[in-house]
């Protein structure tokens, strides 16, 4: 049962993602892309994983359509028509075929005796709630076992947050120059 | 900005149970799925949603953009801070065992108070980022 929700699920995130490259009203592809991220954080939720789901439903679906709104109200409402060019689309598809085949030497869906599941996994699993007192696991690999780590991840959003604040203040002033 | 009533009516019902729910994700974060960066976002969304209904400007007037970029940085700093905490107290970087007496407890204090600078700083970036797009050109 389970299997067919993935499946479903699989099917409308590809349908999704070709009609995000289809269309060219820019509007659209942004309420595609918030679509996709719902798809996707229903995925997560599917596989059993509630924290990744919320981050994507939260970042994926509300926050970075926003910015996309923002975006495209700060640029153009339609995408130019692009000249189909082969060379390019021949190295998509081989590179796409390529990456397919490479899936088939992935251990199998779900399987117990990957690297993923026998290497760090278990110990988290046995310890971690006596030594941190944190019943969500995740928090507690998140936050203690691997908190250089998240420093590390908020000071990119640090830096993303710094970097696009100067890119649009220089962007306002130099509009603001022109003006006059 | 809109002039819709219903979504201005509904936009103000909203808010405080968005804000409420980022404040639970961030503090049961321990308990139940969430933590500091699902918090944020969640918090930082209420803001966008508000701005967008009720225009940038009026979101400004009660939460100026420059108190957003002192929390970006205070977020990183409270983070930073814990580390060296551990580091002072004595132990090692970002080692919570010795916050407390009890290691458990040093353990509660660390995971809370980092979780909450990373809350501080995803929320402030979101709603710095979301004033840098959206403010009237100037």
């Amino acid at each position: 049962m389970s299997e067919i929700l993935d499946y479903v699920l699989l099917l409308f995130l590809a349908a999704t993602a070709i009609g995000i490259v289809r269309l060219r009203g820019l509007i659209a592809v942004v309420m595609l892309s918030g679509i996709y991220s719902l798809l996707a954080a229903s995925l997560f939720i599917v596989l059993d994983a509630p924290d990744v789901a919320l981050t994507e439903a939260a970042v994926g679906a509300g926050a970075a359509t926003v910015l996309m709104l923002g975006t495209v109200a700060l640029t153009t409402r339609e995408e130019k028509p692009v000249r189909f060019r082969p060379v390019p689309f021949l190295v998509v598809v081989v590179t796409g075929l390529i990456l397919i085949y490479g899936t088939f030497s992935l251990p199998p869906f779900g399987a117990e005796d990957t690297p993923a599941q026998v290497h760090v996994a278990p110990v988290y699993l046995a310890e971690a709630y006596e030594r941190t007192g944190v019943p969500n696991i995740v928090t507690a690999v998140l936050a203690s076992y691997r908190s250089f780590d998240t420093l590390g991840e908020v000071v990119v959003i640090l830096s993303a947050g710094v970097g696009v604040i100067m890119l649009l203040a220089g962007r306002r002033r130099g509009q603001g120059e022109k003006a006059e | 900005m809109t002039d819709d009533v219903v979504l201005r009516v509904i936009t103000k019902q909203l808010i405080p149970f968005i804000l409420l729910f980022a404040l639970y994700v961030q503090f049961h974060g321990d308990f139940g799925p969430g933590g500091g960066f699902q918090a944020g976002v969640l918090f930082g969304a209420g803001f966008m949603l508000y701005g967008m209904v009720f225009g940038v400007t009026t979101v400004e007037r009660i939460f100026p953009d420059g108190a957003f970029r002192i929390g970006i940085a205070a977020g990183v700093l409270l983070y930073s801070a814990v580390g060296i905490a551990g580091v002072l107290l004595p132990g090692h970087f970002l080692d919570y065992n010795v916050l407390a007496a009890d290691p458990i407890e040093g353990q509660h204090i660390g995971i809370m108070v980092i979780e909450f600078g990373v809350g501080v700083t995803v929320a402030a970036v979101m709603i710095a980022t979301f004033y840098a797009f959206a403010r009237p050109k100037a």
